[in-house]
């Protein structure tokens, strides 16, 4: 288990590399910083001088891969590969636009995004499997046509549209919570209840049809047969037997997008005024603040890779057949 | 007029031409057919294949674009005006030039602001001013507007109705023998189509298929006649009609979902196909990309690459000869970016599928005869994954006309110039505040796109119950 641990861990140091060395072509080859100067100041009228300190202020002022002017290691760390990209491997994001440490701002705000996500992800895990369930259990009825009917209508409505409905009906109309904001603690609540319910009513649509299918195609299979030829209650049958097979589809699903609430929702932090990691994504994308948005594909991709290695361990703990070797 | 072939516009009928070459390859091949015919049963398939083919064909008159020649000329030469229109834009020109001073609330004749006006006595008055066209036919709107709008919408529907009625029965008198070949009764069409008319009315899926053409033949009609002499779904801050601006809305939502699809499919095609068959580096090699591809979260991945083709546009902006060119290039860059981050999960699938097919006995068989890998991947892997294909390409469709929307809020979407659903609700959510609210541009919004996403879900699902293999069917007991 350990050595397997290690391994994957191994295999997943080429894979960032492959990453950093994508956004590094992105944000350094396909524009020079000089472009990227010129957009920032303004197109036409701008000085070679203003381009150099706007470059200067940023370190971008350094060869791209190779430094010939300085001596020894210098050769490699003194350019923008080594200061720029090279340093995110140990969390160095460097500075933003407006002068702020990156690293520190992500970890201030870790907290507010994963005070959104997480309950929405629990409480829609439940609420989407338990619809599933429902559905299966009544499958082949009325009820099941129009909870299908239900969830296709559902999803096709656009994630936009819950926000913006939601807040309308929720907060203007019935007063119940503030529109926006964020305060932690307690006092917190009132805040983030609303994009909680919003996050978990975005889901079900296309969340529960799929738990459905996954449920539907373990149904058809001998070994529920055989349960309920021994005589258990089709509701055991469904809770102890359906459920527990179909675990390994539905975590390969769900754990891997569990890291990932770190990084918050984009549009639920920025219509809700949350000061999480989404909104600050939002921001940095709007303010074309490259080294932001460069330093959240980075993240994410770390925490999508610990996410598929969390997956692989949770087979283990579902399925006994399942060895990591 | 000089014509105008944007680059989304060629990419679009280029779709359309690989469309009717397979349509016209798999009629002649009966076991390409079945699972067609079973998705031509399909009421609920039908029903939304003929929603969208309304949509499509708004987009594709929106695809055709011209620049008008300007009377006056210089040196010789004829001076073309830098508007790009579409066919679309000629017959919706009352639409769009009939434009408003700012919002207006739906089928109403005043403003939704109030103004300072000279009354006859000319004393001055804040009071909400009359449209400059919508209901402005009409001599006092208080008394008159009500019982006008029903009187209209009325007239337009019967109309309607009638113009649906003759297009049914042109379109069936013009093609009675096709049906046989589409899951319906073939014996009904031996002698003319009356009677085969009136055997048809007894299956469910043609009877569904016309009930609901009937209706939208009356309720466009209705919606048309209102449309002449007022706003259907008012104005928005510019005065813009938002019917005309909805309508618009279609074809961005259409290149977007099917565009994309088109640039990707080579590259998942080729690459899943080649991964799983050839094994070995070449599959450690496409695996590793498509890995680093899906490791970064999509939408980071698209706005990392807007922002940076956004700097790359502003640059070069003497490439364009137009701004329309320019936007329409923005859109097809997106289309490609949003290609880039999609082909993954397409990839893995065909990857998968490969994987299991080349230990089947025909292909084993194929090889032991010599046949080159290359011929092997052509003529027995790519026909036997296609069904993979076409149901994610189906299904992706929803997914990306919705997705336009959110990226567009974020920044890293269309054209801010381009009307699209997605900028349409931006610029319609700042006035959620107003009092009274301006809720129809939004509403509209959102009502298109939840028609247009329903029926591409809808029908996307009976394509996927058709063609998936592992639902059982005993063919022929229908």
């Amino acid at each position: 288990m350990i050595a397997y641990l290690i391994r994957r861990i191994l295999y997943a140091i080429p894979i960032l590399i492959g990453v950093n060395l994508l956004t590094f072509a992105l944000f350094f080859v396909v524009n020079t910083p000089d472009d990227m100067a010129r957009m920032q100041l303004g197109i036409k009228r701008v000085t070679p001088d203003a381009i150099e300190k706007w470059k200067q202020q940023r370190g971008y002022d350094k060869p791209l891969l190779l430094n010939s002017a300085a001596s020894g290691a210098g050769k490699i760390t003194d350019t923008i590969f080594w200061r720029k990209s090279a340093s995110m491997f140990v969390f160095d994001f460097g500075y933003s636009d407006d002068g702020r440490n990156i690293s520190r701002e992500i970890q201030t705000r870790m907290m507010p995004s994963l005070a959104i996500a997480l309950p929405t992800f629990l409480i829609g895990l439940v609420v989407y499997v338990s619809f599933a369930l429902l559905l299966t259990l009544f499958r082949g009825t009325a009820l099941d046509i129009a909870g299908v009917a239900l969830c296709v209508l559902l999803m096709s409505v656009s994630g936009l549209f819950y926000i913006i409905g939601g807040q309308f009906v929720v907060s203007k109309l019935w007063h119940l919570v503030p529109i926006s904001g964020y305060d932690g603690g307690m006092g917190g609540f009132k805040f983030v209840a609303l994009p909680i319910l919003i996050g978990v009513a975005g889901g079900v649509g296309s969340s529960s049809r799929w738990y459905r299918t996954i449920f539907l195609e373990e149904i058809g299979k001998d070994y529920v047969r055989t349960a309920r030829a021994k005589g258990l209650s089709e509701l055991r049958v469904l809770f102890r037997h359906v459920l527990k097979n179909a675990m390994i589809p539905i975590l390969t699903g769900v754990v891997v997008v569990i890291p990932l609430l770190f990084m918050g929702s984009l549009l639920t932090e920025s219509f809700f005024g949350i000061p999480g990691l989404g909104s600050y994504t939002i921001d940095a994308i709007n303010a074309q603040d490259f080294g932001v948005v460069r330093a959240m594909v980075f993240l994410g991709s770390v925490l999508y890779i610990v996410g598929l290695i969390l997956t692989d361990v949770s087979y283990t703990m579902v399925d006994p057949r399942v060895r990591l070797q | 007029m000089m014509p105008v072939i944007l680059w989304t516009d060629a990419l679009v009928f280029l779709l359309i031409a690989v469309g009717f070459a397979s349509a016209w390859y798999i009629r002649q091949r009966p076991h390409l057919m079945l699972p067609w015919q079973r998705v031509a049963r399909s009421s609920v398939g039908m029903v939304s294949l003929l929603v969208l083919s309304l949509f499509l064909l708004v987009g594709l008159l929106d695809s055709l674009h011209s620049r008008a020649a300007l009377p006056e000329k210089s040196n010789g030469q004829t001076v073309y005006s830098p508007e790009v229109l579409s066919v679309f834009d000629t017959l919706a020109k009352g639409l769009r030039s009939r434009t408003e001073k700012t919002y207006s609330a739906p089928l109403a004749a005043y403003l939704y602001a109030k103004e300072s006006m000279e009354a006859p006595d000319s004393k001055v008055a804040r009071d909400y001013p009359r449209l400059k066209y919508g209901g402005a036919h009409l001599a006092d709107p208080q008394r008159d507007l009500a019982g006008d709008v029903v009187r209209r919408a009325l007239l337009g529907a019967a109309g309607g109705l009638l113009a649906g009625v003759f297009l049914i029965t042109v379109v069936l008198a013009s093609f009675p023998r096709r049906r046989e070949s589409s899951g319906f009764e073939p014996k009904a069409f031996s002698n003319g189509w009356i009677p085969a008319f009136a055997g048809m009315t007894g299956n469910k899926t043609f009877r569904a298929v016309l009930i609901t053409a009937l209706l939208l033949a009356t309720l466009i009609g209705a919606i048309a006649n209102l449309a002449t002499v007022y706003h259907v779904i008012g104005t928005d801050k510019v005065g813009q009609d938002v019917l005309y601006l909805s309508l618009k809305s279609i074809r961005t939502g259409l290149v977007i979902g099917t565009v994309t699809t088109l640039v990707m499919l080579p590259f998942a095609l080729l690459l899943g196909v080649a991964a799983g068959y050839l094994r070995g580096w070449v599959d450690d090699v496409i695996q590793y990309v498509y890995t680093v591809l899906s490791s970064i979260p999509s939408v980071l991945l698209i706005a990392a690459a807007v922002l940076m083709m956004q700097v790359v546009i502003e640059m070069h902006a003497d490439w364009f000869e137009t701004s329309a060119a320019r936007a329409d290039v923005r859109l097809l860059c997106l289309c490609l970016i949003l290609g880039v981050t999609s082909w993954t999960g397409l990839c893995r699938l065909l990857r998968g599928e490969t994987l299991k097919l080349r230990e089947m006995e025909y292909i084993q068989a194929a090889q032991a005869f010599g046949v080159s890998s290359l011929r092997i991947l052509t003529r027995h892997v790519m026909p036997n994954v296609m069904h993979i294909v076409l149901i994610s390409v189906v299904m992706d469709f929803s997914a990306l006309v919705l997705s336009e929307a959110v990226l567009s809020y974020v920044g890293v979407g269309v054209d801010p110039t381009t009307i699209s659903f997605g900028t349409m609700i931006n610029a319609a959510r700042m006035e959620m505040g107003r009092d009274p609210m301006v809720w129809w541009a939004l509403a509209a919004a959102f009502g298109f796109m939840l028609v247009l996403v329903l029926a591409a879900n809808l029908f996307a699902d009976a394509v996927r119950d058709a063609f998936d293999p592992r639902l059982n069917r005993t063919e022929g007991v229908t």
